[in-house]
């Protein structure tokens, strides 16, 4: 398969290598005789994902703009679709529902009532185990920075939570934090974990933070090892304290991977589904916004197209603001840009 | 004279033995924060393989080594009387993964090799739009996708499981390669043309042999991110096209009312032990693949 293409890749290379005396012509030659190469290569790529992202998003944006279906709560009459306007979006955003008096805010209970809760939850989840997960992952990653015997064991070993699914990890936890489970029997407590609201979040946080943090800790172990050893040496010769090391290079050099692993994991919390979905299905102060959207969808697909949409452009102002003022460039240290280049 | 130089060397020999403790003490924190490490990883994955093993009265036992030890919740685990049916949702979750990994590679190869190896304009947009994509919520993408497969008759269909699959796991493998060609030392396959290598014999005797490694391990990590995928299966598939992650969140016991957890726990580690062999096997080139994308 790779032998068709390759070929055709290879010479606009070699053009480019000859163009290298003066270096702007060279670079300008380089993109042309490249260009075609390259748009051939990456547009099958670019295809699909607009097939597999792109089309289904403007679906969902046009359908949030669709009345739904159904039978009317007053009159029983059927309702027929159509252009609604921003109803959706007001329905959610204002929790606003109709009834037989027209429009009002909705009965707690249901589904349109639990917006602004389920955003709390979701950005309330993704805060504490964010910071869980960066102050265990960092301490994790400055121990398997360090050389001794058995540390292959130890990267192996944190290897095994991120590995299993999340379905199986949700499971597991539930039956750690079961009435009669492990958990209560060790700590000689009776909590109903997943009954009640407090201990229903912490349990899927703790689940999350066991299955995650290894992820984090290897993204910051790698940020970790491209600090160069000599900054170290000279630091102690210069009678820099552990502390101030720690604070003075450490800290500043490891900060690129350390935001880019932050931004990813923040981005997967936000949309965080299977562990809530699966340890109590949403119950006690555990929907966030993906379950919330898959509830929806039972009842009525453009309500939750709009819902899911909502969520979209929740995450998408996320990641923005971590690029744009938080410095969390994820292009730049993918494209191995000048952070990098540290080794 | 001899005093001083005396008092000089016990001075340095009691520094040295200061020093030499404060190391020991050093590696001694090292072993403990090691050993706590590893025994939070794995104590919840050992509780669950002891589990697997226990006889369903003794669910509860919290007695920390295998007791009571049975294969029944294996057993259980398979029952098509109990409509668990794990079989079938192994070989779906292993054919959906499978599909997705080999067509988000056939993709990504290329793609990569463009995005690592040429110049042209626009190419960090593309890579910005890939990273974009990767992040992308799966709800949204969900809810359309069942309106659009329900229409069309798909719900339950492997092309409804396999095509959403492709949108996160061909990004996340066009990173992945992306930065692993990206350190390839692709001067050797000048060399070879120089020494008089033909372009196909280039490619074929140096470029594959340094490439399969890269290309594996991205299948490795392909293959995992879409067997552990839930939210997508679990709306768009149906009892027949069910896949693992579905099976085990539903999974049904001989007692209609009561969680069969050791039968859970046991399809959990039937689930989990390939994954983990896998990745003990290939632990350091997993380790590599995870985080070349991020950081490298």
């Amino acid at each position: 398969m790779s032998t068709q293409l390759e070929p055709g890749a290879i010479p606009g290379r070699k053009t480019a290598r000859k163009g290298g005396a003066n270096k702007e012509v060279g670079q300008d030659r380089k993109e042309k005789t490249q260009g075609r190469a390259a748009s051939l290569l990456v547009a099958p790529t670019l295809i699909v994902l607009a097939i597999v992202i792109l089309y289904p998003v403007l679906n969902a944006v046009y359908m949030s703009f669709q009345q739904d279906e159904g039978l009317d709560p007053v009159t029983g009459s059927f309702v027929a679709g159509g252009f609604a306007g921003f109803a959706n979006y007001i329905h959610w955003l204002f929790q606003q529902c109709e009834t037989p008096t027209g429009p009002a805010s909705c009965p707690p209970g249901t589904l349109g009532a639990q917006f602004w809760s389920a955003t709390g939850v979701t950005f309330f989840f993704t805060v504490v185990t964010v910071f869980f997960e960066t102050v265990l992952g960092f301490w994790m990653a400055v121990i398997m920075a360090r050389a001794f015997r058995g540390r292959t064991v130890l990267r192996a070993a944190v290897l095994v939570p991120w590995a299993i699914p999340t379905a199986v990890t949700a499971k597991l936890w539930f039956f750690i934090f079961a009435f009669d489970g492990i958990a209560n029997s060790v700590f000689q407590t009776d909590i109903l974990w997943t009954g009640s609201q407090g201990p229903a979040q912490a349990a899927i946080i703790i689940a999350d933070v066991w299955k995650t943090t290894p992820f984090m800790a290897l993204l910051i172990l790698a940020g970790l090892q491209m600090i160069p050893a000599e900054v170290y040496e000279a630091a102690k010769v210069d009678g820099a304290s552990a502390w101030q090391r720690f604070r003075l290079i450490t800290l500043p050099l490891v900060k690129p991977a350390l935001m880019v692993a932050i931004l990813f994991r923040t981005l997967d919390a936000l949309r965080m589904y299977d562990l809530p979905a699966i340890m109590t299905n949403g119950a006690n102060g555990t929907t966030t916004l993906s379950i919330l959207v898959v509830q929806q969808i039972r009842v009525g697909f453009n309500a939750a197209a709009a819902l899911s949409t909502i969520t979209f452009l929740i995450i998408f102002i996320v990641a923005f603001i971590f690029v744009r003022f938080l410095g969390a460039n994820a292009v730049e240290s993918a494209s191995g840009g000048a952070k990098g280049k540290m080794k | 004279m001899s005093t001083t130089t005396s008092t000089v060397a016990s001075h340095t020999a009691a520094a040295k033995s200061v020093a030499r403790r404060r190391e020991t003490w050093a590696s001694a924190r090292t072993y403990i924060s090691a050993a706590v490490i590893v025994i939070w990883c794995l104590l919840p994955v050992y509780w669950m393989i002891v589990t697997a093993f226990r006889e369903v009265g003794y669910t509860y036992d919290s007695a920390p080594f295998f007791t009571h030890v049975t294969l029944d919740n294996f057993k259980t685990a398979f029952s098509s009387e109990m409509g668990n049916h794990l079989d079938r949702a192994l070989l779906n979750s292993l054919f959906i993964a499978g599909v997705t990994t080999i067509v988000a590679l056939i993709f990504g190869v290329f793609t990569a090799y463009a995005l690592a190896r040429l110049t042209f304009r626009g190419k960090y947009l593309v890579l910005g739009v890939i990273l974009g994509a990767s992040m992308f919520p799966g709800v949204a993408i969900v809810t359309p996708l069942f309106q659009l497969f329900g229409n069309i008759g798909w719900i339950g269909t492997y092309q409804a499981l396999i095509i959403p699959n492709i949108s996160f796991v061909l990004p996340l493998t066009v990173y992945t390669l992306t930065s692993f060609f990206r350190e390839m030392p692709w001067e050797l396959e000048e060399a070879a043309r120089i020494d008089g290598c033909t372009q196909g014999q280039a490619f074929r005797r140096i470029i594959m042999p340094l490439a399969a490694p890269a290309v594996f391990t991205t299948a490795i990590l392909a293959f995992i991110a879409a067997w552990n995928e839930y939210l997508i299966a679990s709306i768009l598939s149906n009892d027949a096209t069910q896949t693992v992650t579905v099976a085990i969140a539903r999974f049904a016991g001989a007692e209609p009312h009561q969680e069969p957890y050791t039968a859970v726990m046991a399809a959990g580690t039937v689930v989990t032990i390939p994954l983990v062999i896998l990745v003990l096997i290939f632990q350091r080139k997993i380790v590599a693949g995870l985080t070349a994308g991020a950081v490298k």
